[in-house]
């Protein structure tokens, strides 16, 4: 049984003129306990993914369709009430940007406080010892005195540190950590990603962790989603995806990986731009960027089928791979 | 903290002296005292001698001098009308106005916060569309209209309030004598302050609520919301919060500016507050009481202005009073 299960999911935004499609289908399921990573350039659709997923898409976005199943409820369909009781309790979420993430006028005391006291019923001195357990979990010296202090009066991965827990106060199943470092000193990077790697370990939690560097996905995750264009065109585990990468969009990420370049050698990025998501061009979307586009390519969008280890919607990989097939057969 | 203070004051004491300087040169140019002193069966050699004892030969900046060395110990010249000291004139006249101005500062603070955040909040219903209507109208509309029209409907219509005078007040001390303790106090004061609400309450519904808009889409309300808080919560303590610090800065400089309003809103309702007594001032090229109500209102609005600075910097937590002095 899985914790999560999304299906079919489709997020659009109604812009003044038009209404655009940000995720285009969207389907994956999340075990208990699980890591999984959406990879990406920006503007994918990453964000809008676990937004979607807490049903906190704001407007002019807007849930088209789907289903987002979790404990045996859709969250896509659902009461604001019956949210409440799931947002930050059992599903928490972490920022990308710990500068404004929290409220620069309450301290960090009231605003741990409120979070516990939103979905249990504790007086504020037990929510303020539950908070105190909960800073001293991801290493912030004196945290007592901590919960007096506003946001500014803090550096950006220490506030990262305390939206961590708050993220854990209310012992969550599942983390949405969406780009949590990005903001931060790259010295500090890897610090936060570990304390997170470690939490998620020791307490079981799942985590969907959303970046667009393919190397924090293999260190941290089990399992990887790569979107391109608000849809998912590949997925399986991070291993598989990472040392053999099927569709051409992931091999280029790949390849612009850091550590696939020689010392002096020049990056290699992915010629041209992810579309605007008016502008997605018909059949692939990634068609326009592609080096192995064919006519087909331009009029029908891939479907995800499985190959070997892990699903693609390419029409080419899976040309290839009905060949080889074939090969096999006849040989 | 005490740089800041220092700071501040220096400030005040900068456009006080800016506003005297105006308010001076306006006494200068203002009529002849010696008519108002002397009327006209006096001969001209007298009046030359009287010029010459009174200092009017001197040089602007001497007379200016004189001025504001008089000035400095509350002595802002002779009302020619009163025959009073003009500082002592206009002391009496203020409770009265600052008291208008406080009930419609209670008017604008008690509906324009409510309204702002509902209409920031539910932006489509349609009694947020009936607010915004509305405040456009009472932007446009003149403070004597709003006046005039209120005191048709409620006193000349309807018969349930009064439409000129303070009614009964209490003495309490000194010049001051306030409505706020009898039941016919607050029905005279009810219609000028709301007539002078009616001035600034459009402004602020829209302020509070662009600001309180733009608050909603920030991160840290996003991130309330991912806590699973209650609606309420995030609406009254993350948001509102953060709407209101601005909100204080603006509201500050529009409740000094709604001293000099009071001028139109006492005339029509014959409040026996100085705004009334500057316009009969003004009647009587009374010049002194003139220069007088010119300062002490330009001193009321320097005082508000650093009140208000200094309440934002203590309730903003990201604003460091010792910070705000370097
Ligand atoms: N409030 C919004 N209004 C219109 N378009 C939006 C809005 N938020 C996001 N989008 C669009 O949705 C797409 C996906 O955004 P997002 O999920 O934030 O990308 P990322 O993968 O970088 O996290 C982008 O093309 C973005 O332009
Ligand atoms: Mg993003």
């Amino acid at each position: 049984m899985s914790l999560l299960s999304v299906r079919d999911l489709v997020v659009k935004f109604a812009m003044r003129d038009q209404t655009v499609t940000a995720l285009n289908g969207i389907s994956f399921d999340l075990n208990r306990g699980e890591r999984m990573g959406i990879v990406g350039e920006s503007g994918a659709g990453k964000s809008i993914t676990g937004f979607a997923i807490l049903n906190l898409i704001s407007r002019p976005g807007f849930i088209d369709s789907g289903h987002v199943m979790f404990d045996g409820m859709d969250l896509a369909h659902t009461s604001d009430k019956a949210l409440r009781t799931i947002r930050g309790n059992r599903i928490a979420m972490i920022f990308q940007d710990p500068m404004v993430t929290l409220n620069p006028v309450l301290t960090i005391g009231q605003q741990m406080v409120e979070t516990l006291q939103a979905h249990r019923s504790l007086t504020r001195r037990d929510a303020e010892k539950i908070a105190v357990a909960k800073l001293r979990e991801v290493y912030i010296p004196a945290p007592e005195e901590r919960l007096q202090q506003y946001p500014h009066e803090l550096s950006g991965g220490m506030r990262q540190r305390i939206i961590i827990a708050i993220a854990l106060l209310l012992d969550p199943q599942l983390i949405i950590a969406d780009e949590p470092t990005t903001a931060l000193d790259v010295t500090i990077q890897a610090d936060i990603m570990e304390l997170l790697l470690e939490l998620c370990q020791s307490n079981n939690v799942s985590l969907i962790l959303i970046t667009h560097d393919l190397g924090v996905v293999s260190q941290m995750t089990e399992r990887t989603l790569v979107m391109y264009a608000g849809r998912i065109i590949e997925s399986g585990r991070t291993r598989a995806i990472i040392n053999d990468p099927q569709h051409p969009y992931t091999q280029g990420l790949i390849k612009a990986l850091p550590q696939q370049t020689l010392p002096g050698e020049r990056l290699k990025q992915i010629p041209g731009n992810m579309p605007a998501l008016s502008a997605i061009p018909p059949g692939c979307p990634f068609n326009p960027r592609c080096e192995y586009t064919v006519d087909r390519c331009r009029t029908t969008i891939p479907e995800l089928v499985r190959v070997g280890p892990v699903e693609v919607a390419c029409h080419e990989v899976q040309r290839m791979n009905r060949d080889t097939e074939t090969e096999e057969q006849t040989a | 903290m005490f740089a800041y203070l220092v700071k501040r004051v220096f400030q005040a004491a900068v456009v006080m002296f800016v506003i005297s300087l105006i308010s001076f040169s306006i006494q200068d140019n203002l009529g002849d005292p010696l008519r108002e002193l002397v009327g006209q069966s006096v001969s001209e050699e007298v009046r030359e001698q009287l010029r010459d004892e009174l200092g009017l030969n001197d040089s602007f900046l001497v007379q200016y001098g004189r001025f504001a060395k008089k000035a400095m110990r509350g002595d802002l010249g002779t009302s020619y009308f009163f025959k009073e000291p003009a500082l002592e004139v206009i002391l009496k006249k203020l409770p009265a106005t600052l008291e208008l101005v406080l009930g419609a500062t209670f008017i604008i603070i008690g509906l324009s916060v409510p309204l702002g955040v509902f209409t920031a909040i539910r932006p489509h219903s349609i009694f947020s569309r009936v607010i915004m209507g509305f405040s456009i109208i009472g932007i446009s509309v003149p403070v004597f209209l709003t006046a005039i029209l209120m005191i048709f409907v409620f006193s000349v219509e309807m018969r349930i309030l009064p439409s000129y005078g303070r009614g009964d007040v209490v003495h309490v001390f000194g010049y001051w004598s306030t409505n706020f303790l009898t039941w016919d106090g607050w029905k005279h004061i009810l219609l000028p302050s709301a007539a002078l609400a009616s001035i600034m309450l459009p402004l602020f519904i829209r302020l509070i609520r662009s600001e309180m808009m733009e608050t909603l889409q920030s991160e840290y309300v996003r991130f309330a919301w991912a806590k699973g808080l209650r609606p309420r919560r995030i609406w009254f303590v993350h948001a509102l919060k953060n709407t209101l610090l601005p909100v204080i800065t603006v509201g500050g400089v529009q409740i000094g500016t709604m001293v000099a309003y009071t001028i139109l809103t006492e005339t029509v309702f014959q409040w026996p507050g100085m705004g009334f007594m500057f316009l009969e001032a003004v009647n009587r090229v009374d010049t002194p009481l003139i220069v007088a109500y010119l300062i002490v209102v330009g001193f009321i609005f320097v005082v508000t202005n650093t009140i208000v600075d200094l309440i934002y910097g203590l309730v903003n937590p990201t604003v460091k009073l010792a910070r705000m002095g370097a």
